[in-house]
C-alpha cells in the first residue's frame, strides 16, 4: 500500500483525523515554550527589579486600558542605533513581574521602556493634555480626560493580592497598605513616604499630576512612566555574567 | 420540548440571573453595562427558545426529504450577512484610524474615539467579526454539502452563530470603554474569553456532529482545513487567555504568563491567529469554492496532503519571529526563523494548488469578475507568504521590525488575501443560499473588484516606502557619527505615505459599499432561480 492510501484513514474517520492534528500542532508550541519556564538562563539574575508600587500598578493598567501598546513599544533591541537612541537594550528581569508583558510591536511613537525621568512631571502633564503643544510634529491623541478622572483605588489590594497569587513577591504587609500607598506616593512631603522606600526600593514620592488636591489618572500614569527602565543600575550591571 | 431545548433555555436563564446580579454589584459602570448586556441577550435567547417551541412542529426538521438532505441554510444566512455588515463597518474603521495618523484632530480628544481604542476594534472587527463569520458561515455550508447531511444540532448552530455575534459586540463595545487586556488580537477580557470559549466549543461539536453524519466516506479536503482551524483557535484561545479575574464582580483579569514567557506565549497565539484563523480556515474556502466557481476538479490532491501537514506543523513554530532582537532568548528566535523561512514552501504549494486548479478554465478569469477576484486573492496570499518569511530573517527584520513596513505586509495578507478570498466566498454564497439565477450586477463585482485592487497598491506600497524610510531614518548617521534624525523627524516624513495610505482605505471601502449594495439587490430583487443552484461537490481526483 502507498504512503497515499496509507493516507486514507485520516480522511475517513473524523475521530483520527481530529487527533492527528492536535499531536502535529501541538509539538512546535511545546518545544518553544515549556523550555522557557525551566531554564535558568532565560531571565537574567539582576539587582533592583521590584514588583510596581500600587499607584504605579494602577497607572500601568490605565496604560493597558487606553491602548498605549499600539504605538509604543517597551523593548529596546541591542542594536546601535537604538541603544544610542534609548539606552541600554531591555533585559528579561525588566519585565518579569509585567502582567500582561508591554513590549510592543510597533514605533509610530518612541520606544518607552527606559523612558523615566527623561522628562519632567510637568513636561508629561502638558504632553498628555495636548502633546502638540511640547513636541508640535506630533500625532500623539490628546488625553485630557487622565487628569480630570479622580483614581479609583477601591480594589487596587485585590489586584495585588491576585498578583501575589501569580508569584509576584507582594507582601501580605504591602497588600494591606496598597491603598494608604497610594495616597502617599502621589503626596509631596508624606509623613509615610520614607517606610513606601523601604517596601519599594527606589520608588518615586511626589505630587506627579501636579494637583495636590487630588489624584488623578493622571498622577498614576505619570508615575508608571517616570519609573520605566530606571530600576536597574547599569552602572553595577555585569553584562559578562548573564551570557546566554 | 427536546433536551436540546431544555437545556440551553435553563443554561442561559441562569446566565441571565447571574449577569443581573454581577450588575449590580460590578466595580465599574463599564462593567454593569455589559452584565446587563448579557442578561438581555441570554434572557431573549430564553424567550425565543420558548416561544419558537410553541410555534414549530411537533417533529423536528427531518435530515433528509426525498432522500436529498434537509440542509440547515438558515444560520449561514445569517453569518452570511453579518459579514458583509461587520466588513463594511471594520474597513470604515481602518480608514478612520488611518486618517487619526495623518491628521490627529480627528482622535476628537475624545476617550473612546481615540487611536489606541480604535485601533483594537479596527482588528477585531476585520478578523473576528468580518472573517470569523465568514468562516462560520462557510464551513457551515460546506461542511453540509460535502457531507451531503445536514447540519447537527437544532439549536446549536443558531447558539454559534448568535453567541459568536454576541461576543464580537461585547469585545467592540468593551475596547471602546476601555475594557482591554491588551494582548493583540486576544485583547477580551476573562468573561468574554469565557463566553467565547463556550461558543467555540459547540462551534466543534456541530462540524464534528456533521461529519460524522456524512453519506460520503471521504472527508473532502476543505474540512481537514476547518477542523485544524476550529481545533487549534480553541487551544491557542485557552493558551494565551489563561488569566485570573480580580474579582467575579471586576472587569479586570491578571494573565497568569508574564514577561519573557507571556511574550512567547502571545506570539505563538498571534502568529497562529495568523496560520489558522486567517490562513487554513481561508484554505478550506479557497479548496471548495474555487473549484466549484471554475468546475475544475482540485488540481493536485497529492499536494493538498502534503500542504495540509506541513502548514499546521510548520505554522505553530513561526511565532518567535515577532520577537527578533528583544528578551526571548536567542534559541527561540532563531528555531521561529527558520521555521518562518520553511514555511515558504508549504504556502506555496498551497497556491500553486489553488491556481493550478483553473488549468483548462483560465479563460474564465476574463469572463468571471467572481473567479477573478478569487483568484487573485491566491497571488496575493503567494506574495504576502513570500515576504513573510523574507521579513522574519533576522537582519531584515531589524529593519522592518516597529516599522510601517510591517502594517503593509499584514494588509497585503489581510486585504489581498484574506478579504478577497472571503469577498468570493459571498459572491458564490448569496445566489446559492437565497436560490437566485446570478448576482444582480455582475459589472457592480467588476468595479468592487478594480477599486479595492487599486486601493491595495496604494495601501501597500505606500506602507512599504513607509516603512524602509522609517527604518532606514531610526539607523541614519551622520559622518560625524551622531544619529542623523531625532523620532519626531522621522514621524513627520510619514505623513504624506499616512495620507496615501488613506486614500487607499477609502477606496477599499467603497469597494465594499458597493459589494453591500449588490448582495442586498440580489436578496431583494435578484431573479429566482429556475432550478437547483448546483451539484452536490466539487469532482475530486481520486486518490490512488
Amino acid at each position: 500500500m502507498s504512503v497515499w492510501a496509507r493516507h486514507k484513514i485520516f480522511e475517513t474517520n473524523s475521530i483520527i483525523l481530529v487527533i492527528g492534528v492536535l499531536i502535529v500542532i501541538s509539538i512546535g508550541g511545546l518545544v518553544e515554550i515549556v523550555p522557557l519556564f525551566y531554564l535558568k538562563s532565560t531571565i537574567e539574575k539582576v539587582e533592583g527589579v521590584r514588583p510596581y508600587t500600587p499607584l504605579e500598578l494602577a497607572g500601568r493598567n490605565i496604560y493597558v486600558r487606553e491602548g498605549c501598546y499600539n504605538c509604543h513599544s517597551q523593548m529596546v533591541r541591542p542594536l546601535r542605533d537604538e541603544v544610542e537612541r534609548y539606552g541600554h537594550y531591555s533585559l528579561a528581569a525588566e519585565s518579569m513581574y509585567d502582567r500582561p508583558f508591554q513590549w510592543g510591536s510597533k514605533r509610530t511613537g518612541p520606544d518607552l521602556a527606559r523612558v523615566g525621568n527623561k522628562y519632567s512631571d510637568e513636561w508629561h502633564r502638558d504632553h498628555l493634555l495636548d502633546p502638540r503643544a511640547v513636541v508640535p510634529g506630533s500625532i500623539m491623541p490628546a488625553y485630557p480626560w487622565l487628569a480630570k478622572t479622580e483614581l479609583d483605588t477601591a480594589n487596587i489590594a485585590q489586584d495585588m493580592r491576585v498578583q501575589a497569587q501569580l508569584g509576584v513577591p507582594y507582601t501580605p504587609e504591602m497588600i494591606e497598605k496598597a491603598e494608604g500607598d497610594v495616597r502617599t506616593q502621589a503626596t509631596t512631603d508624606a509623613p509615610n513616604g520614607d517606610d513606601l522606600v523601604k517596601r519599594y526600593p527606589g520608588a518615586q514620592v511626589r505630587n506627579f499630576g501636579g494637583n495636590p488636591q487630588k489624584i488623578t489618572e493622571a498622577d498614576a500614569l505619570i508615575a508608571y512612566l517616570q519609573m520605566l527602565g530606571t530600576q536597574v543600575d547599569f552602572k553595577l550591571y555585569d553584562n559578562k555574567a548573564n551570557v546566554r | 420540548m427536546t433536551f436540546g431545548e431544555a437545556g440551553t433555555a435553563l443554561a442561559l436563564a441562569a446566565l441571565s440571573l447571574l449577569s443581573i446580579i454581577i450588575a449590580a454589584k460590578a466595580h465599574t459602570p463599564e462593567y454593569a453595562f455589559h452584565a446587563y448586556l448579557f442578561a438581555a441577550a441570554a434572557g431573549a435567547a430564553v424567550f425565543k427558545i420558548v416561544d419558537r417551541y410553541y410555534d414549530r412542529p411537533a417533529e423536528l426538521p427531518p435530515l433528509t426529504i426525498d432522500g436529498r438532505p434537509n440542509y440547515n441554510m438558515g444560520p449561514v444566512k445569517f453569518a452570511t450577512i453579518a459579514s458583509v455588515f461587520w466588513g463594511v463597518a471594520g474597513f470604515t474603521i481602518g480608514l478612520l484610524i488611518a486618517l487619526q495618523l495623518a491628521f490627529p484632530s480627528l482622535n476628537f480628544d475624545t476617550s473612546w474615539l481615540s487611536f489606541g481604542r480604535m485601533r483594537p476594534l479596527h482588528t477585531s472587527a476585520v478578523i473576528f467579526a468580518f472573517g470569523g463569520n465568514v468562516l462560520i458561515g462557510s464551513s457551515f455550508y460546506v461542511v453540509q454539502r460535502t457531507c451531503r447531511a445536514r447540519l447537527a444540532g437544532d439549536i446549536a448552530p443558531w447558539f454559534v452563530v448568535l453567541g459568536y455575534n454576541f461576543f464580537i459586540v461585547i469585545a467592540g463595545t468593551g475596547y471602546l470603554l476601555g475594557i482591554t487586556q491588551s494582548k493583540e488580537y486576544a485583547e477580551p477580557e476573562w468573561y468574554a474569553d469565557l463566553f467565547l470559549t463556550v461558543v467555540w466549543v459547540a462551534y466543534f461539536l456541530v462540524f464534528l456532529g456533521t461529519i460524522l453524519r456524512r453519506k460520503e466516506p471521504h472527508i473532502y479536503v476543505a474540512n481537514w482545513f476547518y477542523i485544524a482551524f476550529i481545533l487549534t483557535i480553541a487551544v491557542l484561545h485557552l493558551g494565551n487567555n489563561a488569566a485570573i479575574p480580580v474579582s467575579l464582580f471586576s472587569p479586570k483579569s491578571y494573565i497568569v504568563w508574564s514577561g519573557v514567557q507571556d511574550a512567547m506565549v502571545q506570539w505563538w497565539y498571534g502568529h497562529n491567529a495568523v496560520g489558522f484563523f486567517l490562513t487554513a480556515g481561508f484554505l478550506a474556502i479557497m479548496y471548495y469554492f474555487i473549484p466549484k466557481r471554475a468546475e475544475r476538479p482540485v488540481y493536485s490532491y497529492r499536494l493538498s496532503i502534503i500542504h495540509f501537514w506541513a502548514l499546521i506543523f510548520i505554522y505553530i513554530w513561526a511565532g518567535p519571529h515577532h520577537l527578533h532582537y528583544t528578551a526571548l532568548p536567542d534559541w527561540a528566535q532563531t528555531l521561529g526563523m527558520v521555521f518562518s523561512i520553511m514555511l515558504w514552501m508549504p504556502s506555496w504549494g498551497g497556491m500553486i494548488n489553488g491556481l493550478m486548479t483553473l488549468s483548462g478554465a483560465w479563460d474564465k478569469l476574463r469572463t468571471d469578475p467572481v473567479l477573478r477576484m478569487m483568484v487573485v486573492s491566491v497571488a496575493f496570499y503567494g506574495m504576502s507568504t513570500f515576504e513573510g518569511p523574507l521579513m522574519s530573517v533576522k537582519a531584515v527584520n531589524s529593519l522592518s521590525h516597529y516599522t510601517d513596513w510591517t502594517i503593509g505586509h499584514v494588509h497585503s495578507g489581510a486585504l489581498g488575501w484574506v478579504a478577497y478570498i472571503s469577498f468570493g466566498a459571498i459572491y458564490c454564497l448569496v445566489p446559492w443560499l437565497w436560490n437566485k439565477e446570478r448576482l444582480y450586477s455582475m459589472k457592480a463585482v467588476s468595479w468592487h473588484f478594480w477599486i479595492s485592487t487599486l486601493g491595495i497598491v496604494l495601501y501597500i506600497s505606500s506602507m512599504w516606502v513607509a516603512g524602509i524610510l522609517q527604518g532606514l531614518m531610526w539607523r541614519a548617521y551622520t559622518n560625524l557619527g551622531f544619529l542623523e534624525y531625532s523620532f519626531i523627524e522621522v514621524v513627520e516624513a510619514m505623513h504624506p505615505f499616512y495620507v496615501i495610505r488613506a486614500l487607499g482605505g477609502a477606496l477599499f471601502v467603497a469597494g465594499s459599499l458597493i459589494m453591500a449594495w449588490n448582495v442586498w439587490k440580489t436578496i431583494t430583487v435578484g431573479q429566482a432561480a429556475t432550478e437547483a443552484p448546483q451539484a452536490l461537490q466539487p469532482s475530486l481526483v481520486a486518490a490512488e
